[in-house]
């Protein structure tokens, strides 16, 4: 077989929609990743330092191009190829490459760049992307922004490489949010703390004086709602985080409790619990409409919308244990998903709609699992003494999840790819656990 | 030699007074005094070594979260992902019961909790589902609903932080918390 052939065969295992020869433009743009295939062959990438104009330009095209290279390597789905074997230089690449000097180190795919410093807090971000072995442009953007926001556009560039290869969005300016644990078990701090997707940036949103549980980003990533031990009644509150004011969702008879966001943002699923029943109930942001959708003695809670906001799936054991339920958003038409043996909980609904994550608990252990919305295809893809609160990533790609290993004690954020492929810890600067990934930064 | 066995005497009368101090805190003033009386007796002849000396507890106040958790038991314990309350839950309760009928002015706040084998939110149902069974319970024998506020820890409050069947056995609880008057 020839190297061309190998190539080919890497890139369709790879499924990404890098060119080859004689491949139109237009059928390219349709090839997509299967994310339900399994383990992918990473895709080599080159990602050049930017190159700079004006003071402290060159450093920050450096620190530019690792923040993309971490993003591509991070995902799985791209290996970058070590800078050191580059042949071409930044200032070179300026012009149009050698690609004959990338194919050289076997580079598939070719990020370059320029970044412009210069006028007040100006900077000017310019980034190619290209197809070495076709020899062409795939994909160009120029960014303007203030300065402090370099690492945004660093992950804005890793998005639009991973949008171009893969045929979905990516997932790279966005934020996590979790809660922090410090402490012995039975005196744990809790807070609540926000980071970018890739760590940086991390701070503190409360300071551990309550106990604080489940924070859930608003769909455009701009609030926190989260459980806090406050005044009278522990319930939900709502954190601004640009401008970092708190304000009580409501005031009801009852706690309230595992708060979760309408797809528009417009409305709040929440369970409330009077005399010790647990229903669901949905709260109009803009009108303060409260609207019960559950009325069962059982315990129904951890609503979550499906991404057309027509369906709710949530967690009950009106069948006798904790079971998965899916509904009409206005209540209607209640029906049980999950028929396995075993207690199921924290269920929530793919970005994409085709899955329901959720933890299951089965002969000692805690699983992570997924299913279609019909409750067919049920796959559990990680099994611990302690799995559970699965998320998503905006692209439905990847489930973030809370791990806690009973020999250390330690409780860490995990990710895992959709396929069961590619588990790794999200590192955080404490113990962790409840994580919410936003969506894309608007 | 009288002299000498003399600030034992005095230490030993004075710590007798302790004893029969129902409250703390003035026992703890009382040790302040036996000290300062040792210092009066003047150095002649007096030994060296430390002397231990542990403070002995009095009587619960009546009325106390103190007297409710050592004299009537101020919690019950449940079966995995239950909210039932057998016969060793319903004897306590009985006892509480009558406890808040003795303290009229109390009120109280049972504190529902679960073990760590559930996901995070249904716990906090099931703690509010446990702690609403303690307060039906304690209703039902008489005590006013108004007296008794109800709040969910779900797994969050273990106290027994193990990972095994008699620690969770420990954490599936609810405890009667005295309201403490501002």
């Amino acid at each position: 077989m020839t190297e061309r052939g190998l190539t080919r065969r890497r890139l369709l295992m790879a499924g990404s929609a890098l060119a080859l020869g004689g491949v139109p433009f237009a059928a390219r743009g349709q090839l997509r990743v299967d994310i339900t295939r399994g383990q992918v062959e990473p895709l080599p990438i080159a990602v050049s330092p930017f190159a700079g104009d004006g003071a402290g330009a060159a450093e920050l095209g450096r620190r530019t191009a690792e923040v993309i290279a971490a993003d591509l390597d991070g995902s799985g789905l791209f290996r970058t190829i070590d800078p050191r074997a580059y042949i071409q230089g930044p200032e070179e690449l300026r012009d149009l490459p050698r690609f004959a000097d990338w194919r050289q180190i076997n580079a598939q795919a070719l990020v370059t760049g320029v970044v412009r410093t210069g006028g007040a807090e100006g900077l000017t971000v310019e980034f190619r992307l290209w197809d070495v072995f076709a020899g062409t442009q795939m994909t160009g953007f120029r960014y303007t922004l203030a300065r402090r926001l370099w690492r945004r556009v660093a992950h804005k560039i890793a998005d639009a490489v991973y949008e171009r290869m893969t045929g979905e969005k990516g997932y790279f300016d966005t934020r996590i949010v979790y809660v922090s644990q410090t402490g012995p078990a039975t005196d744990r701090v809790k807070r609540i703390a926000i980071m970018d997707q890739d760590g940086a940036n991390h701070r503190f949103l409360t300071r551990g004086r309550e106990l604080v549980l489940t924070p859930r980003f608003t769909p455009d990533a701009r609030r926190v709602a989260y459980l806090a031990y406050r005044g009278r009644t522990p319930g939900i509150f709502l954190r601004d985080l640009a401008s970092g004011r708190d304000r009580r969702i409501g005031s009801f008879a009852g706690m309230n409790f595992s708060p979760r966001f309408s797809p528009d943002g417009r409305v709040m699923l929440m369970t409330i619990a009077r005399e010790g029943n647990s229903d669901i109930f949905a709260f109009d942001l803009s009108s303060r409409r409260l609207v019960r959708l559950t009325d069962h003695p059982a315990i129904d809670t951890s609503p979550s919308f499906s991404p057309d906001g027509r369906e709710i799936v949530f967690n009950s054991d009106r069948g006798g244990s904790p079971q998965l339920y899916v509904m009409a958003r206005d209540g209607g038409n209640p029906r049980r998903i999950s028929f396995g043996a075993g207690r199921y909980g924290s269920p929530v609904w793919s970005p994409r709609g085709d899955f329901i994550a959720f933890t299951k608990i089965k002969g000692g252990y805690f699983h992570i699992g997924v299913m279609r919305p019909d409750g067919s295809d049920e796959r559990l893809i990680t099994r611990s003494f302690f799995d559970e609160a699965p998320v998503w990533s905006p692209n439905g790609r990847i489930i973030m999840f809370t791990r806690q290993d009973p020999a250390t004690d330690r409780t860490r954020l995990m990710r895992i790819d959709l396929s069961g492929y590619d588990l790794k810890e999200i590192p955080t600067p404490t113990d962790a656990s409840d994580g919410d990934w936003s969506n894309l930064i608007p | 030699m009288l002299r000498r066995i003399l600030p034992f005497v005095l230490l030993a009368f004075v710590l007798a007074a302790c004893s029969a101090t129902p409250d703390r805190a003035s026992s703890g003033a009382a040790g302040g005094t036996a000290a300062e009386a040792a210092d009066g007796i003047g150095a002649e002849g007096l030994a060296d070594g430390d002397i231990a000396q542990s403070e002995l507890e009095g009587a619960p106040m009546p009325g106390s979260q103190e007297d409710l958790e050592i004299n009537v038991g101020d919690r019950v314990f449940f079966a995995f992902d239950s909210a039932a309350l057998d016969e060793a839950a319903q004897e306590t309760l009985d006892r509480q019961a009558a406890w808040l009928m003795q303290f009229p002015d109390l009120t109280v706040t049972v504190e529902g909790h679960a073990d760590e084998r559930g996901t995070a939110e249904y716990n906090l149902a099931l703690g509010e589902r446990r702690a609403a069974a303690v307060k039906n319970y304690l209703v039902a024998k008489g005590i006013d609903p108004d007296r008794i506020l109800t709040i969910s820890y779900g797994e969050e409050r273990p106290v027994d932080p193990a990972h095994n069947e008699a620690a969770w056995a420990l954490n599936r609880r609810a405890v009667t918390v005295v309201n403490v008057v501002n």
